[in-house]
């Protein structure tokens, strides 16, 4: 239990710098803001249309929809994977349209992603899955080698870091995803469907992890499918159909399709 | 960078090698043959030039004086020729010396009759130079100067000297040039599969935050390293196999050591060491940074 009081104490220290780092955004505390956001394919429907958005630091937010919706573009564009056709994304303080490339890296890194498919590197164990996100900012090893194990304490994994993936069940790999998502102390988690492969189970001690890491002050997003925990949680949900914000309601629940 | 991330770097590289090893093994082998070809047409090369330079060496022009004429324009003639900038080489040959290597050679004890030397008008010069073909240079302005009789040359062997010389190292250029060209093709082959091996990897790098240089190095550190260890093997051989060549052909044929001279191994890989291990490290880095920047738009 020390080992998370630290982590909590560490990482609310990682926001104040990040806010000095980064300056304010707009006047206010707000951390990802879309204004009318559309993006098309070359071809099809537009997937975003018209799309306004605002995200407050330390918020936690469900990000619904059926597959269509527009939920895994908006995710592309806030990794900055894709350019809008129209409209305004700000994230952290980057103008995610007008960002040069060499400078995405450098945005990326204030981010942590988790994918449904957990995307651990196979041949690698525990340990060096997570260390490899610190390798990539070029990390010293000595700070390396303190990170790594307390922020695999922290998502409750302390005992597995010698394991490869493939020895490990669905719900330790998304752990160990999250543990490299947060172990350069991001100050957004984008969670893209994280229970999806996982038994109801695990789905909620993974959504517990969420939202304890989201009272240490990191900005999660989660996009999910999953009624049941959507309903049971009372977070703010944003539901998408057919590529604009249906609704979005504090403390929401799972609006059903036929609707 | 930092020296952590260059040794992450480096040991990334050398993964990328033993992952896809049949390809790496297919790059290696490629750049050793196209290295061992360059390191045989050098020394091949380096050899004849120096015997095609001793035989010319031996082309000497050599010029006959006007009757009568005094020793001090011998000597001017002499100082006037040694200031051509193709000369290497003057050496003056009295009548008296001339006569007594002819009768040397040829009269031995029958010699005794002559009292006057009968080659009274035979001083010469004999020219060596540097260059064979600027033989005819040279013999168009010893014609032209005072007191000169005659200028005996023998064209025709300088002409093919100056001629084989060429051919040799235009032939080998090409050849060069297009096993060159091949071995950047394969090693931007190896790296592409290397890619797409890898390509998993790659995007959750970019995910998370890396530069393109950090995703990048990599794949260059493993063509470079496979160009290096391309170069290494073949010099070993043609090593081994340039001593034992040398030696069998003094020894079969003794008769040529004399004709021929021979360049000690040392001294080719003087030079075919540094340019073939810079050729082996240029290709592969050439070949993998084209194909990074190709695939990896990152």
């Amino acid at each position: 239990m020390n080992t998370k009081i630290r982590v909590v104490e560490r990482l609310a220290k990682s926001e104040v710098r990040g806010r000095r780092r980064r300056g304010t955004q707009g006047g206010s505390d707000e951390i990802i803001t879309l204004n009318n956001v559309s993006k098309a394919y070359a071809t099809g429907a537009p997937a975003l249309n018209g799309v306004s958005l605002h995200i407050k630091k330390g918020e936690f937010v469900f990000i619904v929809g059926d597959s269509g919706s527009g939920k895994s573009t908006m995710i592309k564009l806030l990794l900055r994977e894709l350019v809008p056709t129209s409209g305004e994304i700000n994230v952290m303080g980057y103008d995610l349209v007008r960002i040069r490339h060499r400078k995405i890296p450098k945005f990326r890194r204030n981010l942590g992603i988790v994918f449904q498919d957990f995307r651990l590197l196979k041949d690698r164990n525990v340990y060096e899955n997570v260390a490899f996100a610190q390798r990539i900012i070029q990390m010293p090893n000595k700070d390396i080698k303190r990170n790594v194990p307390s922020i695999l304490a922290t998502v409750g994994l302390a005992g597995k870091y010698k394991a490869k993936p493939r020895q490990l069940s669905g719900g330790e790999q998304q752990r160990v995803a999250i543990a490299r998502a947060l172990v350069n102390r991001p100050s957004i988690l984008l969670a893209d469907e994280p229970t999806g492969n996982l038994d109801p189970k695990n789905s909620w001690e993974i959504m517990k992890l969420l939202e304890q890491i989201n009272e240490n002050g990191t900005t999660v997003l989660v996009v999910t499918h999953n009624r049941e925990i959507v309903n049971a949680m009372q977070k703010r949900v944003v539901t998408m159909k057919k590529g604009v914000i249906a609704s979005d309601e504090e403390k929401g629940g799972y609006i059903d399709d036929e609707d | 960078m930092r020296i952590s991330t260059f040794f992450y770097t480096l040991k990334q590289g050398i993964i990328n090698i033993f992952r896809n090893k049949w390809f790496s093994l297919a790059s290696i082998a490629t750049i050793g043959a196209c290295l061992f070809l360059f390191g045989l047409f050098y020394s091949v090369l380096m050899n004849v030039q120096s015997i095609v330079k001793t035989a010319q060496e031996g082309i000497s022009v050599t010029v006959l004086f006007d009757d009568g004429i005094s020793q001090e324009r011998i000597e001017e003639i002499g100082s006037l020729i040694r200031k051509r900038p193709e000369v290497s080489d003057v050496r003056f040959t009295s009548a008296d010396e001339a006569w007594e290597s002819f009768k040397e050679e040829y009269l031995g004890e029958y010699s005794d009759g002559f009292t006057e030397n009968p080659l009274e008008n035979s001083a010469s010069y004999e020219i060596y130079l540097s260059d064979v073909s600027m033989q005819p240079a040279l013999v168009t302005y010893l014609e032209g100067v005072e007191g000169i009789r005659d200028v005996n040359r023998s064209e025709i062997v300088a002409a093919t000297m100056t001629g084989v010389n060429a051919l040799i190292a235009y032939i080998s250029l090409g050849i060069i040039a297009i096993l060159f060209a091949v071995s950047v093709f394969l090693i931007s082959n190896t790296v592409t599969i290397g890619i797409a091996v890898r390509k998993e990897e790659i995007t959750i790098m970019k995910y998370i935050g890396a530069t393109d240089f950090f995703v990048r190095s990599p794949f260059v550190i493993e063509g470079m390293m496979i160009g290096a260890i391309g170069a290494v093997i073949p010099l070993g051989i043609i090593f081994v196999v340039y001593n034992q060549v040398l030696e069998f052909i003094l020894t079969k044929f003794s008769m040529l050591t004399k004709l021929l001279s021979f360049v000690p191994v040392e001294d080719v890989f003087r030079q075919l060491l540094p340019v073939s291990v810079a050729l082996g490290v240029g290709i592969g880095f050439l070949g993998s940074i084209v194909t990074v920047r190709k695939h990896l738009r990152v």
